[in-house]
């Protein structure tokens, strides 16, 4: 931790804030058209309570949703990566359903399921996270190296065995470089659900009454509140990609 | 039959697109027990196919493979491979890369033998104190050695190496051959050696075997006089270059760049 790591990115930091802060003393801006930084702590401080109730339903529904999409996505993944007829089949499908703007998915199946709303907005999570996992890993699987296979296979290992030992492995870093897009995309989802059901829950709730009312330091105090998750949830998976791939980064030269 | 590695009369032909493409068409090679041979050919004609036919990966369309007396049909754990490309696990240190077939293949070695044996493998090529690095903190020269031990670590009966040294450079190719000598005095392996260099083929090899071009047969048989361990100064004797020229004109008739000596002589 040098004076360069930690007092450069600090004194951006406040930078940004008192320029913020400063546009909006000097315009008058009032509460209802934009709020200031320093608006954003009492927004907070007044519904803490909520903020911590909703923070967590909105957490616990992107990760549930994430890991439906690990799943889901390492399971097709796998069955394009070591079948070409499978690939040929789902992949159009699945490029073409990928192309749909999932915004326009979430009246569908607020409508369809209405009043589930954990099971709307943890499908919603699912469903716009799991298309770059089922990518990287059917493409890390067949893009094995045709001697990786033969090294093993000479010895009559089994194609359990030298996915097990090899396929899988192999596949780890492009894996975490697809679950670090998907964290993000499995927030949008949590939160695209949250704002659009009516009588919702979670921080896309919260944000959604708060524009209801105008009420900009609310939005805003959400939205940094939207932020410090979406960081933790991307710090968790880089930490489980040192553990899991740590491997594959280069040694420093 | 005294022979360790067997082929006789073996066709292939690849199944593409635009019908069947013949690679092999009347290969025979036969290799004693503790033999070392050379196989050498025009581009593209066969020899990669030949390696994966004595691994058991691949089973020809005619013709036999037998090893030891057993007939080919599948892969066997008495084979060891080695590639141009040294595939080591990025993962797992060197130590753990060289064991992995011992994961695999039924071994009487407790695990502290199988480690023991691994280290002394990677002491006998030179790479002793880089057990626990990684591939990627190694040089070309230095994965391809790892790999080589890897290929042996289960002591097979066959070493195949598929032109195990073609990305190096000069200098760490010819360390490599030294060390390859080291490794046969030390581990009872019968040898086949794919190659592009001829130099190699007569360094390392009791006897090349030059394959004709695309669809691949066996050309041309050299028995290279010295056997066993030799210096590196056996490459600049005059029966050396005898046999390299010997080898070059061999493969210039497997080109199509040049008749076969008999049918010069008769046109003369």
């Amino acid at each position: 931790m040098t004076w360069r790591g930690v007092g450069v990115p600090l004194i951006a930091c406040a930078i940004f804030l008192a320029f913020w802060e400063w546009l909006v003393w000097v315009n008058g801006w009032p509460n209802f058209k934009m709020a200031s930084p320093s608006d954003l702590w009492p927004a907070f401080w007044r519904f803490r309570d909520l903020f911590f109730t909703m923070g967590w339903d909105t957490l616990w529904r992107t990760v549930v949703g994430l890991l439906l999409a690990v799943a889901f996505g390492v399971f097709l993944g796998m069955i394009m990566g070591l079948s070409r007829v499978m690939r040929d089949a789902l992949y159009p499908l699945l490029v073409g359903f990928n192309a749909i703007p999932k915004a326009t998915v979430v009246p569908i199946i607020a409508l369809m399921f209405v009043g589930q709303h954990d099971f709307n907005t943890i499908l919603m999570a699912f469903m716009i996270s799991f298309f770059p996992i089922a990518v990287s890993v059917s493409i890390g699987l067949s893009t094995l190296e045709p001697e990786y296979r033969d090294i093993l296979r000479s010895l009559g290992a089994s194609r359990a065995t030298i996915f097990w030992k090899i396929a899988l492995p192999k596949t780890l870093p492009e894996f975490f470089g697809a679950l670090k897009v998907s964290v993000t995309l499995a927030f949008i989802g949590t939160n695209l659900m949250e704002i659009v059901s009516p009588h919702g829950r979670g921080l896309g709730a919260l944000f959604d009454s708060g524009k209801t009312n105008s009420d900009y330091p609310l939005m805003f105090a959400v939205l940094v509140a939207l932020a410090i998750l979406g960081i933790i949830l991307y710090y968790v998976v880089v930490l489980l990609e040192k553990i899991f791939a740590g491997w594959a980064e280069r040694p420093a030269s | 039959m005294g022979n360790l590695i067997e082929i006789k009369g073996v066709r292939h032909a690849y199944r593409t697109a635009s019908g069947p493409l013949p690679v092999l068409d009347g290969l025979e090679l036969s290799v004693p027990e503790g033999g070392f041979v050379a196989v050498v050919g025009p581009s593209g004609c066969g020899k990669s196919t030949l390696t994966r036919l004595i691994a058991g990966l691949m089973t020809p369309d005619e013709g036999e493979v037998w090893l030891h007396g057993a007939r080919v049909t599948s892969p066997r754990a008495t084979v060891g491979m080695a590639f141009q490309n040294p595939v080591l696990l990025e993962w797992r240190t060197i130590l753990k890369n060289v064991l992995l077939p011992l994961e695999i293949v039924p071994t009487k070695l407790t695990k502290k033998q199988a480690e023991e044996r691994a280290r002394h493998l990677l002491n006998l090529v030179g790479l002793s104190g880089f057990e626990d690095k990684r591939p990627s903190e190694l040089s070309g020269g230095m994965r391809q050695r790892a790999s080589l031990c890897r290929a042996l670590i289960h002591q097979p009966e066959v070493l195949i190496l598929d032109e195990p040294f073609g990305a190096l450079d000069a200098f760490t190719r010819e360390d490599l051959w030294q060390i390859m000598h080291a490794l046969k005095a030390e581990e009872p392996f019968t040898g086949v050696l794919i190659t592009h260099d001829l130099r190699e083929s007569i360094f390392l090899a009791d006897e090349v075997v030059v394959l004709s071009g695309r669809p691949a047969r066996t050309q041309y048989v050299l028995d290279v006089a010295v056997k066993g361990a030799r210096d590196i100064d056996h490459l600049y004797t005059p029966e050396a270059a005898e046999m390299l020229n010997v080898l070059r004109h061999q493969i210039a008739i497997a080109q199509g760049r040049e008749l076969p000596a008999t049918t010069r002589r008769a046109a003369q």
